[in-house]
């Protein structure tokens, strides 16, 4: 049928169990085979616009108004003509083998048995997926994940292929090889493609057009790739979105000169998930106050393994994780009556603290923010974390307030956790752990997938917390970051 | 052979084995099972793996009839609540053999089938709604990506000190919220499923085709057959024999 026409007039919704949250309409018409780069600041409603274009927005969920149409017609009526791959590798995973989970649209739009096969093994092919059709898909990386997706998509045949901040899971190597997909999809297939992604410099030297919407969903700008790069430079960078230049190192000043005092020791340390192989490591590290150490490498190497180690919530497969006494002790650590053997070893062991004793000392950010909220207001999850840190009654309240604005959530602290957007869960999720003031700072991939901003933003927080003499240690595999850091501890080879 | 088929047998057997409480019938069943065995292409060492459980469940079934079973003849052991007899003894081997005979049949079937070919026959064959098997079927990839989620709420607990603690109460108290957290995370990864699922046409107003066909074929119609004869001469034969010992049954 080739590639499909999209046209947008003064198109908006309104979420029926949230009608303060909607978009306003917008305008543009988008013609076959195009290649369209959505950028806009988040709660602009990219996702709202993509998935109404998939024709999955059901209709007792809001309110439409205006018009949108795929070749013409309501996308509702036009199943299967728009393919739709999602942000999160994990979570659109259909079936158990390689080969049903691409058969699975094809099944589902009624294609006949014999070309249902043909249609998946050329869509594997074309996203340069090569395993056999019974292979596990269980077993696949997140960036094999999101192919397996965009040849579930492709087998569909559609005009119009939609995609939804595919990369922002992926290292650079896999986010490469999503990429490289979808423009060979492009190629092969008469197809029309609309791409939302914060990794602007992936895909703009493939992209022919730049529609940019606003805050409330409006078409802010409607130009093409090289105008929107050399006229509105300014006006990108406003709404976050990241550019080829955008200048990120200024604000963050390196740590101090002098070596500082060391808070913790790794010795011939090696690291293993519970009932998974080792990695095979012989770290010996020592980690000192106000020093940033990032620990680097491809997805899948053992990052947030080697992390979580290192913050007390595994223990050592081989080798040791010590504290410093210094650390023990600084948060009015006790010597309690030990035996000589935990004398000798155990007692400045973090992974054998327990749990009070180890959050106010070593302070950890999970990759997910969803994972590590406790409590049912933003203001009781900053509470933990000064609770922990002793400070009570009228100073914990100044500080909350402190804390509140300088987090920006002043007017969501009695909001639900799980109700702010995903750039105010992750300032949270660190502002919270920050509030316990430990003297060892954990984050795992906190800039994952986040927009200039929110970048900024979290690293800032992380930033203060070192000057503040935090020893921090991330697990990243974003270059931006592992610039920054004092040292790099390389996992898996490569450089 | 067919999911169902395996699925037809299994149920038989159970039946026919529920209905009966005579060791000759529940061991002469296991040893048809066992003589059976070695032609649905299993391993032993694969039968260990998943079918220990069984076996430790009919071991504790037959210790606990042996010793606190309804006591009947002969007394060879008395001790308390304790009390072994004749009739005890013989109920202890019947159940033994009982749970072993109805279990097998479980394991080979838990093993073999995969949970796709199942799916494809319930639709197909017995057309069950569409939504509710590949919806099931697709749930079913979640649970993996839920254990892990486990893993990590209980990570992140014990990071923001709210770990298992010495008090068994609070930690009772915190596993219980931890559940609840695992709970709204199962809903909003289920949803963001069904949204992957629609937008691959789930539910598209087409009559849905079957990449992988379910055939149901002589062979299948044979071994139901068949089973289903054994099982209800079984219950023949146990309402002739009873429960092969006097007083019991």
């Amino acid at each position: 049928m080739g590639a499909s026409s999209v046209v947008a007039d003064g198109w908006g919704w309104r979420f029926g169990a949230n009608p303060s949250r909607g978009i306003v309409g917008g305008s543009f018409t988008i013609k076959p085979g195009e290649r369209v780069l959505l950028l806009g600041p988040s709660g602009s409603g990219k996702s709202t616009l993509l998935r109404a274009l998939a024709g999955v927005l059901a209709g007792d969920e809001g309110q439409q108004s205006g018009r949108l149409t795929v070749d013409g017609v309501s996308p509702s009526h036009a199943r299967g003509r728009a393919g739709l791959v999602l942000q999160d590798p994990q979570a659109q995973v259909v079936a158990a083998r390689v080969g049903d989970d691409v058969a699975f649209g094809c099944e589902n739009l009624g294609i006949e048995r014999s070309e249902i096969w043909e249609r998946v093994s050329r869509a594997l092919a074309a996203v340069n997926l090569i395993h056999d059709l019974n292979h596990s898909t269980a077993h696949l990386s997140g960036g094999e994940k999101q192919r397996l997706a965009i040849a579930g998509a492709l087998a569909m045949r559609p005009g119009l292929l939609l995609m939804d901040e595919p990369t922002a899971n992926l290292d650079s190597v896999g986010a490469t090889s999503v990429r490289d997909a979808v423009l060979a999809a492009h190629e092969q297939d008469d197809i029309t493609l609309i791409v939302v992604d914060h990794n602007v410099d992936l895909w703009v030297p493939y992209m022919q057009r730049v529609i940019v919407l606003g805050k409330d969903g409006d078409v802010v700008l409607d130009t093409s790739v090289e105008r929107a790069l050399s006229d509105h430079i300014e006006q990108l960078t406003e709404l976050g979105v990241w550019l080829p230049a955008s200048p990120v190192l200024e604000p963050f000043a390196g740590g101090s000169a002098m070596p500082d005092a060391p808070v913790m020791f790794a010795t011939q340390l090696d690291v293993a998930r519970p009932h998974s192989s080792r990695l095979g490591l012989d770290l010996t590290e020592t980690f000192r106050e106000s020093e940033l150490s990032a620990i680097v490498g491809a997805n899948g190497v053992g990052k947030t393994t080697l992390a979580l180690t290192l913050a007390g919530l595994f223990a050592p497969a081989s080798g040791h994780v010590r504290a410093s006494e210094d650390l023990w002790f600084s948060s009015g650590g006790r010597i309690r009556p030990l035996t000589r053997r935990q004398r000798s070893v155990e007692w400045l062991s973090p992974h054998r603290w327990s749990s009070r004793d180890l959050a106010r000392r070593i302070g950890t950010v999970f990759q997910s923010p969803e994972h590590q909220f406790v409590r049912a207001t933003v203001r009781e999850e900053i509470a933990l974390g000064l609770t922990l840190a002793g400070v009570r009654g009228r100073a914990a309240e100044q500080r909350s307030d402190e804390l509140l604005a300088r987090l920006h959530l002043e007017n969501h602290a009695d909001a639900h956790p799980f109700a702010l957007s995903g750039g105010q869960q992750r300032r949270l999720a660190v502002g919270a752990t920050i509030a316990a003031q430990p003297k060892v700072l954990v984050v795992d991939e906190p800039t994952f997938g986040q927009d200039a901003h929110t970048w900024r933003e979290v690293i800032g927080l992380v930033f203060e917390a070192r000057s503040g003499g935090c020893a921090v240690i991330a697990a990243t595999h974003d270059q931006r970051l592992s610039e920054l850091a004092d040292r790099r501890i390389q996992l898996g080879g490569g450089a | 052979m067919n999911p169902l088929a395996k699925f037809l047998t299994a149920l038989v057997v159970a039946i026919a084995l529920l209905a009966s409480l005579n060791p000759f019938i529940a061991g002469g069943l296991l040893l048809v099972e066992l003589v059976a065995l070695p032609f649905v292409g299993l391993s032993p060492r694969k039968i260990a793996r998943v079918g220990w459980p069984i076996a430790v469940a009919a071991l504790l079934a037959t210790l606990t009839t042996a010793l606190y079973g309804r006591p009947f003849g002969h007394t060879y052991w008395a001790w308390g609540p304790i009390l072994i007899t004749e009739g005890s003894l013989i109920l202890a081997v019947t159940i033994g053999l009982r749970v072993l005979a109805i279990g097998l049949p479980g394991v080979v079937l838990f093993a073999t089938v995969d949970a796709v070919d199942l799916a494809d026959a319930l639709a197909q064959l017995w057309r069950l709604p569409q939504r509710f098997v590949y919806g099931a079927l697709a749930a079913m990839r979640l649970i993996d990506v839920l254990a892990e989620d486990w893993q990590t709420l209980s990570l992140a607990r014990r990071a923001r000190g709210l770990g298992a603690g010495r008090l068994p109460l609070a930690t009772l108290g915190r596993r219980f919220a931890q559940v609840f957290a695992l709970f709204v995370l199962a809903l909003r990864r289920g949803s963001t499923l069904a949204l992957a699922m629609d937008a691959r046409g789930f539910g598209a107003p087409v009559q849905r085709t079957y990449a992988r066909p379910s055939l149901w074929r002589p062979r299948d119609s044979v071994l139901v057959t068949v089973m289903s004869l054994v099982a209800g001469g079984v219950i023949v034969l146990s309402v002739i024999w009873g429960s092969g010992v006097d007083g019991i049954g």
